[in-house]
């Protein structure tokens, strides 16, 4: 990674002077580009943004998820997606297009209080997030353990080219499922593996704005160092 | 009446006329909130708690276009020497109405259309100045929660004592001085977004109050920064 500029930033800072190109998380006021939330600025190839470190979670079409059932009408199901806006998950998408609601019983399917892997199939300003389970992976999640953790977070869970999860996956023999929302499962069949995946998972909730932390992760896990050299240093 | 100001210029508390009281300010006090700050402003204590965004109850409150703000300022029974009524009185719903539209400029709120965020605003302890007190820790714990912000929101009061202009008035100053003016300043902008006064000032004593308070708000935003810096970039192994 070349010259990127790094800085601790809270609403209301500017960041830089000139001509770049406000990203993420900033806001252009004559020529200075401002800081709107708690984070770390970075100015890479003209571009601006900050990578916030607290925050709610907002959908975006073809996010990956993890929702939890929390009613139905009969053209749909309504989910808890940790963030502002209910997802609706149409019936037919579960049982096609044939679907009616005199004869099929959506709770068959998926009851009050499941959790779902799902993708966020359209999202804008006027309605509420439509989800998707029509992929690989997605529906419903049978068994696992879920964590919460800050949305503002998941991507350093995952880390680059998904460096981090992987190292966490491969330790511990686990599987983890990361919603962009913020709500993970880990499902694992050894019950050590699994508190180690989940503390690892923790780990990088409270520490995720400290440098080497994939280091970090990996002494904890205890993966002797220099292996695996896909680190991020930041 | 007591003696508010010596002969060579020290307050009743002991302070110069350009001098705060004593503030703190912690980030993150409460764990249901999704963000929350606690501050001290001399002898004032307060809690702000803020949820949001979220769905909008009542239904018909919500806008198709843009999320909206309220906020609650409350005081403690305990919170003055004498019982006070938990119902919200006059000066209640006055402050939160002003407390509202001083931290509404500074939100960016376009990106959340159909919900509210509620900020709740807890005086336990209260010492003059108080608005002033909660609409910094409000601004604090609105940054903690993450929504999008143009600004800090930093505010201070002015007044008039003794015949001179002083920086931030205590509750006896406030009571028995003769002007008191509370402004709330965006500070990287400069904008004001709160400015109220109360008593009788000349256009010349207006200037320097205004003045003097817009320079207490930039002592103040450098304690909200540095409490925010302090939560989120110092609890960590660096």
């Amino acid at each position: 990674m070349m010259d990127v500029k790094r800085r601790y930033v809270i609403p209301g800072d500017v960041i830089v002077t000139g001509p770049l190109r406000p990203e993420q998380n900033v806001y252009q006021e004559g020529d200075r580009i401002i800081s709107t939330c708690i984070g770390i600025s970075e100015i890479f190839e003209n571009a601006v943004r900050v990578i916030p470190l607290t925050g709610v979670y907002v959908p975006k079409t073809n996010d990956l998820v993890i929702g939890k059932v929390v009613g139905t009408s009969p053209l749909s199901w309504e989910f808890d997606i940790n963030s502002c806006f209910i997802g609706f998950l149409p019936a037919q998408d579960v049982f096609g297009r044939d679907y009616s609601p005199t004869k099929d019983e959506l709770k068959q399917r998926l009851n009050i209080g499941d959790l779902v892997a799902a993708r966020v199939a359209n999202f804008d300003r006027s309605r509420d997030p439509l989800l998707t389970v029509q992929d690989r992976d997605l529906g419903k999640i049978e068994s696992g353990e879920l964590i919460e953790i800050a949305p503002s977070k998941v991507p350093r869970l995952i880390g680059k080219r998904g460096s981090m999860i992987q190292t966490i996956e491969m330790a511990t023999k686990a599987i983890i499922t990361i919603g962009q929302n913020g709500w993970i499962v880990v499902s694992c069949d050894d019950p050590e593996g699994l508190l180690k995946a989940i503390e690892a998972v923790k780990m990088v909730d409270d520490l995720a704005h400290t440098p080497n932390l994939t280091e970090r992760v990996k002494s904890m896990l205890g993966i002797p160092e220099g292996e695996n050299n896909d680190t991020i240093n930041e | 009446m007591t003696q508010l100001m010596s002969e060579d210029g020290i307050r009743c508390d002991g302070r110069r006329v350009d001098q705060l009281r004593n503030i703190s300010i912690r980030v993150g006090v409460l764990n249901n909130a999704d963000g929350s700050a606690y501050i001290e402003f001399g002898k004032n204590k307060i809690l702000a708690g803020v949820f949001g965004p979220r769905d909008v109850h009542p239904k018909h409150m919500a806008n198709q276009d843009t999320g909206i703000l309220r906020c609650r300022y409350h005081m403690s029974p305990f919170s003055v020497t004498e019982r006070k009524n938990p119902a919200p009185s006059r000066r209640e719903i006055e402050i939160s109405k002003v407390l509202k539209e001083a931290l509404q400029p500074a939100l960016i709120l376009k990106d959340f259309p159909r919900t509210v965020t509620d900020v709740f605003v807890e005086v336990l302890q209260a010492d003059g100045g108080s608005r002033c007190a909660a609409l910094d820790a409000a601004a604090v714990a609105l940054a903690d929660t993450g929504i999008p912000m143009r600004d800090l929101v930093s505010a201070c009061a002015a007044g008039k004592v003794a015949d001179r202009i002083v920086l931030d008035v205590n509750n006896e100053e406030d009571q028995e001085g003769q002007a008191d003016m509370p402004v709330a300043i965006m500070p990287n902008s400069g904008k004001v977004t709160l400015m109220q006064l109360d008593g009788i000032l000349t256009s010349e004593e207006y200037k320097t109050c205004l003045q003097t308070a817009i320079g207490g708000c930039r002592q103040v935003y450098e304690i909200q920064r540095r409490a925010l810096i302090e939560r989120y970039f110092e609890s960590g192994v660096q």
